[in-house]
C-alpha cells in the first residue's frame, strides 16, 4: 500500500504563516501536474535520460510531502532508468496518482 | 546579508525562501530557476550568499560555481548526498544542506556562513582558481598513468617523438609532442621559451641574456620568445 502524502513539513515551516502555506499549496498544485505530464511524455517517447531527470525532480516533492518510502523508491527508480531498467515504474506511477488525488483535495 | 536562491523547482525555492524569512539578518533579493540567469544577475550585483541547488538540468550547481570568477559564499542544497564530496572541493562552498531542510539545520548553516568571513571565502577561491596548486597532470608511461602536480613541473623538453618532463624530484620521458602537452598546461604557470622547451616560469632562479636557470637546468631562450617571457615577468 502506498503511503499517504501529508503537509507536516510544510506546516512546521509555515508556523503561523498561513500566507506561506497557501503559497506553497498553490505552487505544488501548479507544478506537480506539469511535472507528472512531463514524466509520462518522456516515458511514452522512450527518452530515458529525460525520464530520469524528471523522476529526480519529482522525488523532491515526495520528500516535502513526507513520503519517505516513496522517496526511496524514486531514488531506486532513477538509478534503474540510468541503467536501462524500469522495474519500479508501476509503483512510481502509483505514487504519482496518490499525490495527484491528494493535491486536488487540499 | 543579502542572498539569492537558485533552484529549478519552485517548491524548493519557496522552502528556502521561507527558511530565510526566519533569519532576520538575511534578505532574499532574487530567486532564479536556472543558473544562467543567476550569472547575468551576479555580473551586475554583489551578493553575500547563494543558496544553490546542485542538480539542475543542463547547467549544474557545480558547473555554476566553476563559472564564477569571484564567488560569494555558497550553500549547496540537494536531495543527493552523493554530491557532497564534489561540492566541498570548492572553498567558497561553506555548507551543504540535504532536502528537506529543517529550520534547525538551516540555522546551523547560517552560523557557518557568519563564521566564514567574505574576505576569507574570496581569498580561498582565488587561490583555488588562480593558482594551479593542487592541479594535476596525468602522463601515460608504459600504460601506467602517473600523476604529476603541475606546480612541481620545472621544465619540459622536446626530444624527437618524446618529451622529457622534469620535476623537482624526477624526470619522465613521455611519447607525445611539446605542442600537445602545451595545450594541457595553464598559461599562468607555463611558457614556451624555445622551440624545444616549455618552462614553469614561476621556478626561474636567474635569467641571463639568452638562457634561464630553473633549479639546475639551464634552458635557452629563443629570440622570438624572449619578449613574451619578459612581459610575463613584468606581471609578477
Amino acid at each position: 500500500m502506498i503511503e499517504q502524502p501529508n503537509l507536516n513539513y510544510v506546516n512546521e515551516l509555515a508556523g503561523d504563516d498561513q500566507a506561506f502555506k497557501d503559497q506553497f499549496i498553490a505552487i505544488i498544485k501548479n507544478e506537480f501536474p506539469l511535472e507528472k505530464e512531463e514524466y509520462f511524455g518522456h516515458v511514452e517517447n522512450l527518452r530515458v535520460k529525460k525520464t530520469a531527470e524528471i523522476v529526480h525532480k519529482l522525488k523532491h516533492k515526495f520528500n516535502i510531502l513526507g513520503m519517505e518510502n516513496s522517496y526511496k523508491l524514486a531514488v531506486a527508480y532513477e538509478m534503474e532508468l540510468l541503467e536501462g531498467k524500469h522495474n519500479s515504474q508501476s509503483k512510481f506511477v502509483e505514487v504519482l496518482e496518490t499525490i495527484d488525488e491528494y493535491i486536488k483535495a487540499i | 546579508m543579502n542572498c539569492i536562491i537558485i533552484d529549478d523547482e519552485a517548491t524548493a525555492r519557496a522552502v528556502v525562501k521561507q527558511l530565510c524569512s526566519k533569519i532576520p539578518e538575511l534578505d532574499v533579493v532574487e530567486e532564479f530557476d536556472n543558473a544562467i540567469s543567476a550569472i547575468k544577475f551576479l555580473n551586475q550585483q554583489t551578493i553575500d550568499v547563494i543558496f544553490l541547488d546542485i542538480h539542475m538540468p543542463g547547467f549544474s550547481g557545480v558547473d555554476f560555481v566553476q563559472t564564477l570568477k569571484d564567488p560569494p559564499r555558497v550553500v549547496m542544497t540537494t536531495s543527493d548526498t552523493d554530491f557532497a564530496i564534489a561540492a566541498y572541493e570548492y572553498e567558497c562552498i561553506v555548507d551543504y544542506l540535504v532536502k528537506p531542510i529543517t529550520l534547525a539545520r538551516f540555522e546551523k548553516s547560517i552560523e557557518k556562513i557568519k563564521s566564514s568571513s567574505p574576505k576569507k571565502a574570496q581569498a580561498q577561491v582565488t587561490s583555488q582558481q588562480n593558482s594551479p596548486e593542487g592541479e594535476d597532470l596525468y602522463i601515460n608511461i608504459d600504460r601506467r598513468l602517473i600523476k604529476l602536480k603541475l606546480n612541481e613541473i620545472l621544465v619540459i623538453e622536446a626530444k624527437g617523438d618524446y618529451i622529457d618532463v622534469k620535476t623537482q624530484k624526477e624526470e619522465h620521458r613521455v611519447h607525445t609532442t611539446l605542442k600537445k602537452i602545451k595545450e594541457k598546461l595553464p598559461e599562468k604557470l607555463f611558457l614556451q621559451i624555445h622551440r624545444s622547451y616549455i618552462i614553469n616560469f614561476t621556478k626561474i632562479i636567474d635569467i641571463e641574456d639568452n638562457s634561464v636557470l630553473i633549479a639546475k637546468n639551464v634552458v635557452p631562450i629563443s629570440r622570438s620568445n624572449r619578449p613574451e617571457l619578459m612581459r610575463r615577468l613584468n606581471l609578477l
